[in-house]
């Protein structure tokens, strides 16, 4: 990060290569056009310059051959280029499974991080290189932005919702992390770094601080607000077994269904009577306001550490 | 390359009403009522703006808002329905009287127009009181107590937005209907000059219209059955 | 015809529309649609030049990487009042107000528009909307950016409610223009003026005029309900009671996005007008160019959630914003290909207005081409929120919207003012803006995929050089623009009169006086040829129809 006029962006990720060759293509696209009608348009402007002053141009009209050419053809590039950066996206939007999971929480103006296994950083993240790192990431106030341009990824942090996004980080090293959704007085202060780490020296730096897991975070959270009075281990509690439920399909009581993702899994949390469990009551009373961001998260990552109830959920639906 | 042709009307007793850039009168009531078309157009995307909020957060809150639907009084919605529908009728008599330039018809329908528009203005007043009463004006004092006291808040934001630009609307049209009505006693509108009627009778019927929806989706959602908690 | 600079003796009409009447009550008060579009030009200058010096203070913050100028509120205040004057009181009302109030009547062949008053009321309600949004800045400002996103904008500490308000009073006069230039050219047009007729700056008022009566309400009621939640407490976009701020994204850029083709539509009816007049010839394809202004208009307003694709939109969604905003990109590319094609074998003429139709046609392809790479989702991600994305619209909103109205005012302005302007000076002012204008913009599209976000007053210093020549090439601009006003009203005083027709050109407007009459015509023309008509009954197809 030290040159004085850099003019393209290093490339620290898996996906950084697939979206720097489409830029490419469009680049080049562009740059045939552009220069094809700034030709046209000079050498015009100057083979038919006017050379006397009642000179008149010549009577054209048109041409619907020139006309389709032009627009079929536009058509077809822009198609190409539709496909090719959807499949970039979708790739991109798509953490792989077993991807490491690591929760953010951006607040004005900062960003808060959770490992997995408790390790918490602000403004900064370390990371394996050569793993799948996937992101949840939530707000605590206004909408902010998590992007690394140089894993040219980017996902905005909304309130009320989680969101996510993954990267596979290449080449140690430290990068930029900038806010990227105005957010406020020190919304160009909201900066940190990656420090992507070779395996090894991940392992050590984890080793080296930490404190009580996400999960285990969750878990005492979970005993602290009595979740556990009414969602127990096994069924029969006044609220649904949670274990085996995220990524789940979900009966509700209105007659539709639902997965459990992670935003299911917060709404539950904060408004539990947007979605009743089909054969339970509207018992749950909310949580707004009792938890923050980060204990959601921890809550999340404890009920997606529970192994699945051995006997039957009360709904009968098996899958 | 132009041919001449004179700018003057060919009538020369032409319309005092007669603005000097319409050909005759015809033409300019032509134009006015197109230009009050064009204009209840901006007025459906001005509500439909809230009518797509209404569309997500009713998908999302169905539950709230069911229960916050059965909470608002039938009775008065009704009723100010029917207030609502028979100030159109008033509204379209007192067009069809300028057109047969009868101005005791005009003066009398306006006035009832009026008076309905204010009736149905008292009822909401009414209305309003009592959910100030019952604390579900959303905000700090905000009280549930059904299920979904989320859905049930959100459902009323929407409520006091729609209804309150609804009455809003129904101020200034009631405005409108003291001008045309001050005009129309002094006799300004018969068969040959009466668009200002006609194209104030257009922007009632379309104030009345958004009642016409705002009334089952505020006051009818899940009616049909019984709340199942 | 007449011929360009020949040494016609001119004398300006001794009774025309600007000398009518006098006082300043004949201005305030006039129904005269030309008057009325120069107390839009007055106006619409005075805020260009405010919405100018709050682009200065941005440009001069990031001359230096730390936050050193201003303080960081100041400066979250400074672009946001950019945006908000240069969207709302210069961009969306600049060529409609101004050129398209003047001209549309008279291209159509009428002595007005059809509503006269509703046409003063516009420019009365533009500016109460001014002045509310003008108290709101100078009693403190409004730091939320010109998107006003909730929860931010919910929750800021300063004059939200006011400057929305402000641009809420301002979208009417937006909503009345347009309703009057539609039943005017629906109901209005001279005998024989068939639609296919008219000129193609008529078609794409026209096309404008459509978006401005069906988005401009809806972002209008996105601004009452969020001042609803600040002023009533209301939750509707509050996340924590069960709200959500991307349906006020959704809401805000349904007008949004199509009012950046009230932004550019005019401006390409303009070019339209340049390339014909300086080519001496007929605009090639002009019915596909008149089907692209409604083409775009139409496809405008499916294309919104381009702006969305990382703001938690499903993926889906985002295909199908992403897929439309690329056929949206078509009937653009199809004009900049008939505009080219007009040249070939024209009869061209480098005068200012041609300068800027022809700065028009490289700026514009360019940021018409980088609005591509935005809707190819892909690199979206890398790019939203950064210069890129800046950078892009300012090749539009400069090198497109501006270079068509500065473009437009100088090759009006003899019709207008009935003066004529020093050519030699607009040919080295454009030169300058163009030049002033790349040097600005080009290094934002570099430092933006480099990563540098937007809305930033400070920044890694790696993206320093980048930023002194953005900041060097607004200087140039700001001397560029300069220019005009100068020898604008120098042309006023001592600018030798103007003839009917000083550019040689067709269209109904030269067939008048400079300046003409109140009421245009005196007698009502009779319309029996197409538009550009520069060679009378020997017009060919080149390759079949």
């Amino acid at each position: 990060m030290g040159s004085t006029l850099p003019l393209f962006p290093e490339a620290a990720s898996t996906q950084a290569g697939n979206v720097d060759l489409l830029y490419f293509f469009v680049v080049a696209v562009s740059a045939f056009f552009s220069v094809l009608i700034a030709a046209l348009v000079i050498s015009f402007a100057v083979k038919f310059r006017r050379r006397q002053p009642d000179e008149v141009g010549a009577p054209i009209t048109g041409s619907l051959a020139l006309e389709l050419l032009w627009t079929i053809i536009p058509l077809m590039i822009t198609m190409v280029l539709f496909v090719w950066g959807a499949w970039v996206f979708l790739d991109m939007a798509r953490p792989p499974r077993g991807s490491m999971e690591i929760y953010v929480v951006g607040k004005q103006w900062m960003w808060k991080v959770q490992h997995p296994d408790g390790q918490r950083e602000i403004n900064e993240l370390h990371v394996p290189a050569g793993r799948n790192i996937r992101l949840t990431i939530g707000s605590e106030d206004v909408i902010h932005s998590y992007y690394i341009p140089a894993f040219r990824q980017k996902i905005d942090a909304v309130p009320g919702k989680l969101t996510t996004m993954w990267f596979n980080a290449t080449k140690p090293g430290e990068y930029h992390l900038f806010c990227a959704e105005y957010c406020g007085t020190k919304h160009s202060g909201m900066i940190g770094k990656i420090v992507v780490m070779e395996p090894d020296d991940f392992e050590n730096w984890l080793s080296g601080g930490g404190g009580m897991s996400t999960s285990a975070s969750g878990e005492k959270l979970f005993a602290d607000l009595a979740c556990n009075t009414c969602h127990l281990e096994n069924s029969g509690g006044r609220g649904p077994v949670l274990g085996g439920v995220p990524g789940s399909l979900v009966q509700l009581a209105d007659g539709s269904s639902v997965i459990a993702d992670d935003n299911y899994l917060r709404e539950s949390i904060m408004n539990p009577q947007a979605k009743i469990v089909a054969g339970y009551q509207p018992l749950m009373p909310t949580f707004q306001g009792l938890v923050t961001e980060e204990g959601l998260l921890q809550l999340i990552s404890y009920i997606k550490s529970l192994p699945p109830a051995s006997s039957q959920t009360s709904n009968g639906a098996g899958h | 390359m132009h041919a001449e042709h004179s700018t003057h009307g060919h009538d020369h007793a032409h319309n005092p009403n007669l603005q000097h850039h319409f050909m005759d009168m015809p033409h300019q009531q032509e134009a006015s009522t197109l230009g009050m078309w064009i204009f209840l157009v901006t007025e459906v995307m001005f509500f439909g703006g809230m009518f797509l909020a209404y569309i997500v957060y009713r998908t999302w809150y169905y539950q709230g808002f069911a229960e916050a639907s059965h909470h608002i009084d039938l009775f008065w919605g009704g009723f100010n329905t029917v207030v609502l529908i028979c100030s159109s009728l008033t509204m379209a008599l007192a067009v069809r009287a300028a057109q047969l330039s009868n101005r005791r018809g005009q003066i009398i329908n306006l006035i009832l127009t009026i008076v309905l528009g204010a009736v149905f203005l008292g009822v909401k007043g009414i209305e309003y009181a009592a959910k100030f009463r019952d604390n579900v004006v959303p905000g700090r004092n905000f009280e549930w107590h059904g299920t979904d006291a989320v859905g049930a808040q959100i459902f009323y934001s929407l409520y006091f937005m729609l209804t309150g630009l609804h009455a809003i609307h129904m101020i200034i049209g009631i405005g409108l209907m003291l001008v045309i009505l001050w005009m129309a006693w002094r006799g300004r509108f018969d068969a040959s000059y009466y668009g200002p009627v006609e194209i104030s009778g257009l922007y009632w019927h379309f104030v009345d219209i958004v009642w016409i929806f705002l009334f089952p989706l505020l006051y009818l959602i899940g009616r049909h059955a019984p709340l199942t908690f | 015809m007449n011929s360009a600079h020949a040494p016609v003796a001119s004398t300006t009409p001794p009774v025309n529309y600007l000398n009518a009447t006098h006082g300043i009550k004949s201005w305030l008060l006039t129904k005269d649609h030309k008057r009325i579009a120069l107390l839009y030009l007055v106006s619409i200058t005075l805020f260009f030049g405010l919405g100018g010096l709050f682009a200065g203070l941005v440009r001069l913050e990031l001359l230096t990487p730390q936050s050193d100028l201003l303080q960081p509120e100041t400066y979250n205040k400074a672009f946001t009042l950019h945006g908000v004057v240069m969207v709302f009181f210069f961009l969306v009302p600049s060529i409609p107000a101004v050129l398209g109030n003047w001209l549309l009547p008279v291209m159509i062949g009428a002595k007005d528009l059809a509503f006269p008053r509703i046409n003063l009321l516009s420019w009365y309600l533009y500016i109460i909307g001014g002045i509310m949004t003008l108290a709101a800045i100078v009693s403190g400002g409004v730091d939320t950016g010109w998107t006003f996103y909730p929860p931010y904008s919910t929750s800021s500490p300063t004059h939200v409610v006011l400057a929305g308000l402000g641009v809420f009073v301002a979208g009417f006069s937006s909503i009345l223009t347009g309703l009057n230039f539609i039943v005017s050219v629906h109901r209005m047009r001279a005998p024989g003026l068939a639609w296919f007729r008219l000129p193609l700056f008529v078609w794409s008022h026209y096309a404008t005029s459509l978006i401005m009566i069906l988005g401009t309400p809806v972002v209008a009621i996105t601004i009452l309900l969020l001042a609803a939640e600040r002023v009533f407490g209301l939750g509707i976009f509050d996340p924590a009671r069960g709200g959500d701020p991307v349906l006020f994204q959704h809401l805000f850029w349904f007008y949004s996005h199509p009012a950046v083709y009230i932004m550019i539509l005019p401006a390409m009816g303009v070019m339209s007008e340049l390339v014909a007049a300086f080519s001496r010839k007929n605009v090639f394809g002009y019915s596909f160019v008149a089907f692209s202004s409604m083409g775009i208009a139409v496809l405008g307003f499916v294309v919104w959630g381009h702006h969305l694709f990382v703001s938690s939109q499903s993926a889906y969604m985002g295909l199908i914003f992403s897929i439309l905003s690329m056929l949206v990109a078509i009937p653009s590319a199809v004009k900049v290909f008939n505009w080219t094609a007009t040249l070939y074998k024209g009869s061209i003429s480098w005068d200012a207005p041609m300068m800027y139709a022809i700065g028009f046609i490289g700026l514009f392809t360019i940021g018409g081409l980088t609005g591509v790479f935005l809707a190819v989702m892909g690199i979206d991600v890398h790019v939203h929120d950064t210069y890129f994305v800046v950078a892009h619209f300012h090749y539009i909103m400069v090198g497109g919207a501006i270079f068509g109205y500065l473009g437009g005012l100088h090759y009006w302005w003899p019709k207008i003012t009935g003066k004529l302007y020093n050519e030699y000076w607009a040919r080295a002012s454009a030169f300058i803006i163009f030049v002033g204008f790349n040097l600005t913009f080009f290094p934002q599209f570099i430092v933006g995929y480099l990563g540098m976000p937007r809305r930033y007053a400070m920044y890694p210093p790696e993206f320093q050089v980048l930023n002194v020549m953005s900041t060097a090439g607004a200087t140039v601009l700001a001397v560029g623009y300069t220019l005009p006003l100068i020898y604008f009203l120098y042309s006023l005083v001592k600018g030798a009169p103007a003839p009917a027709n000083p550019w040689g050109a067709k269209g109904l407007e030269w067939t008048i006086p400079s300046p003409p009459p109140t009421e245009n015509f005196l007698v009502t023309p009779v319309v029996t040829e197409p538009a550009y008509n520069y060679n009378p009954g020997r017009e060919v197809e080149v390759a079949g129809r």
